[in-house]
């Protein structure tokens, strides 16, 4: 069965999540994941939304993070503090971010394009609740085409944290310990960090990319975790679910 | 250790609140008012402003335009999860009716989520006419949670190792007890608030349905609250089930009838958000001159809210937002 780049990144991202974890989702690609995983292998995943929603039983894709879907028949629709909170008291396995830059580091910048935060040449909503989200959860994840403009050696502005300036600085800084970026799904690839340098390597390329590519379309130098895996396609009941549960309207799957 | 180089924007001090909230009225007395007398009332140039919802979802939409259409100048705006109200007092920057805002602490606010960037909003930030610093929506949060406590600040473990910390007017402490680096949030006592909620009674006792956001703390925080609610509904209600009041009374100056009120936002089991409304909000702003024609047209040249509304379609449109939000079009 064909399929295109972002059903390959969604199903990726789906079969991250583990059943009975809690994850912390925004709208678009990493709704669309969790609603797959809970389809799927996680029908006891437990969906999160910045706004207060909580464990809804999603019957159509958010447009907001704050709509009314985000509590449709949800066990809680609560505070956006109390959310942030149980993330903080460490009860969040993963949380799905996104920005308009991604360094080595799985550091991100959603604020500002151009250096001069004054006076910016873009100025992007800001961090929203990926700042909190990133320095609580357990496991950042990452959902992104991959060009060298996204990918860049170094941030315009470091809006949430990934590994900071690498190995032991999250900690130091006083971010909770065992927290930070754990996967990095995009249109070529799925990457990792290193144990010990914490810099972003490729776990396994996407059928037909070669590594050669992802280099290509990366600005800082990234490693490659030893034996290089090929991505499983998604399967044929993957995409049914997608195409016919999730995402029916192709608002998601129809972007590329 | 991280150091913040941002100003803070509003005095943290919970003594000066402590006055503040001392001198207010806490008689029980009909608060109900139209939304341009308590805007003329309770918002003055150069306050510092917050407003309640998710962005497009539970919002005060009438206060917000009637801020915009009074001209109020030099506000300072707390923006937190903002995105159409933030970028509705955009409309009083740089269309030829001086500067309504002049300070903004940002956690959200240029975008319109999923939706894309505003132009306008964009134009004005980006003018560098606008002071700006930065925090997370938690911090915002916190802030407002801060202050609900009466509280000069409150400790949280986010921002930290960030340029968005660095670009804040937070600071950094080792907690006492254990050593370990915290970020300190400065509390954050808007002069005035502006919360839409589902049902209210003539003193100001409110219900909400759906998420709360931050609205709780915020009405807490606020030193003046305008509320705008879907419906009024009698007192006797409010005291036959007391679990239900969410904001209490001696919290808030001013109660706005204004049914609709979160339109073209969404407003939980009652009408879904106007997609076609917002997308040709976003597209007029492309081009100033259109954008000052659309102002012209849906926020100077009317009258009121209900106006506004019937502009965008009146009662069949809100019907048929209301058939969205109940899922109707799927059998539910």
């Amino acid at each position: 069965m064909s399929y295109n780049p972002m059903e390959l990144m969604i199903a990726c991202a789906a079969r991250l999540l583990e059943d009975g974890k809690t994850v912390a989702v925004g709208t678009g690609a990493p709704c669309a994941a969790a609603m797959l995983a809970q389809r799927t292998a996680a029908p006891n995943l437990v969906i999160f939304f910045e706004a207060g929603g909580v464990a809804p039983q999603l019957p159509t894709m958010p447009i907001s993070v704050g709509d009314s879907r985000t509590f449709y028949k949800g066990a809680m629709a609560t505070s956006m503090a109390d959310v942030m909170e149980t993330c903080q008291r460490g009860l969040m396995d993963y949380t799905f971010l996104g920005g308009a830059q991604i360094d080595a580091y799985g550091n991100l910048n959603s604020t500002v394009i151009g250096t001069d935060y004054k006076k910016p040449k873009v100025r992007l909503p800001g961090s929203g609740g990926a700042n909190d989200l990133a320095s609580f959860c357990w496991r950042i994840l990452v959902v992104t085409s991959h060009d060298k403009r996204r990918f860049v050696d170094k941030l315009d502005f470091l809006t949430t944290p990934g590994y900071l300036t690498g190995p032991g600085a999250r900690e130091a800084a006083g971010l909770p310990p065992g927290t930070g970026p754990y996967r990095v799904i995009t249109d070529l690839a799925i990457l990792g960090y290193h144990d010990e340098t914490k810099r972003m390597e490729v776990i396994s390329l996407h059928p037909g990319v070669t590594l050669d590519q992802v280099r290509q379309n990366t600005s800082f130098e990234v490693g490659l975790r030893e034996p290089l895996q090929i991505t499983k396609p998604p399967t044929e009941q993957e995409l049914k679910i997608l195409r016919e549960e999730v995402d029916p309207h192709r608002y998601i799957i129809g972007r590329c | 250790m991280t150091t913040s180089q941002g100003q803070l924007f509003s005095d943290p001090s919970a003594n000066r609140a402590r006055d503040q909230f001392r001198a207010k009225s806490k008689a029980l007395v009909d608060k109900v008012s139209p939304v341009p007398d308590a805007v003329a009332r309770l918002v003055h140039d150069g306050d510092y402003l917050a407003v309640g919802g998710f962005g497009g979802a539970r919002l005060p939409t009438a206060v917000v335009h009637e801020i915009v259409r009074q001209k109020k100048q030099n506000l300072r705006f707390a923006g937190h999860t903002a995105t159409h109200d933030f970028q509705i007092l955009c409309a009083g920057n740089l269309t030829g009716r001086g500067q309504l805002l002049a300070k903004v602490e940002n956690a959200y606010s240029v975008g319109l989520e999923a939706r894309g960037l505003s132009p306008h909003a964009r134009r004005v930030i980006e003018s560098g006419a606008v002071e700006c610093t930065e925090w997370s929506n938690y911090a915002l949060a916190v802030r407002f949670k801060a202050a609900a406590m009466g509280l000069p600040f409150l400790p949280s473990r986010s921002m930290l190792g960030t340029d968005t910390f660095r670009q804040s007017a937070a600071k950094t402490i080792a907690c006492p007890f254990t050593g370990e680096t915290l970020s300190a949030l400065p509390a954050l006592y808007p002069d005035v608030a502006a919360i839409h909620v589902h049902e209210a009674d003539r003193f100001g006792n409110c219900r909400i349905r759906g998420t709360t956001v931050a609205d709780l703390d915020l009405a807490r925080a606020a030193l003046r609250l305008i509320i705008t609610c879907e419906r009024l509904i009698p007192t006797e209600e409010i005291r036959s089930d007391p679990t239900r009041t969410v904001i209490p009374f001696f919290c808030v100056d001013a109660v706005c009838e204004v049914p609709f009120g979160s339109y073209p936002g969404n407003m939980p089991y009652e009408y879904f958000s106007d997609e076609a409304h917002l997308k040709q909000w976003l597209h007029v702003q492309q081009d100033l001159d259109s954008f000052k024609a659309f102002l012209e047209k849906y926020l100077f040249g009317v009258r009121d809210f209900h106006e506004y509304l019937q502009l965008c379609g009146g009662l069949p449109r809100l019907q048929e937002l209301r058939r969205q939000e109940l899922l109707l079009h799927l059998g539910k």
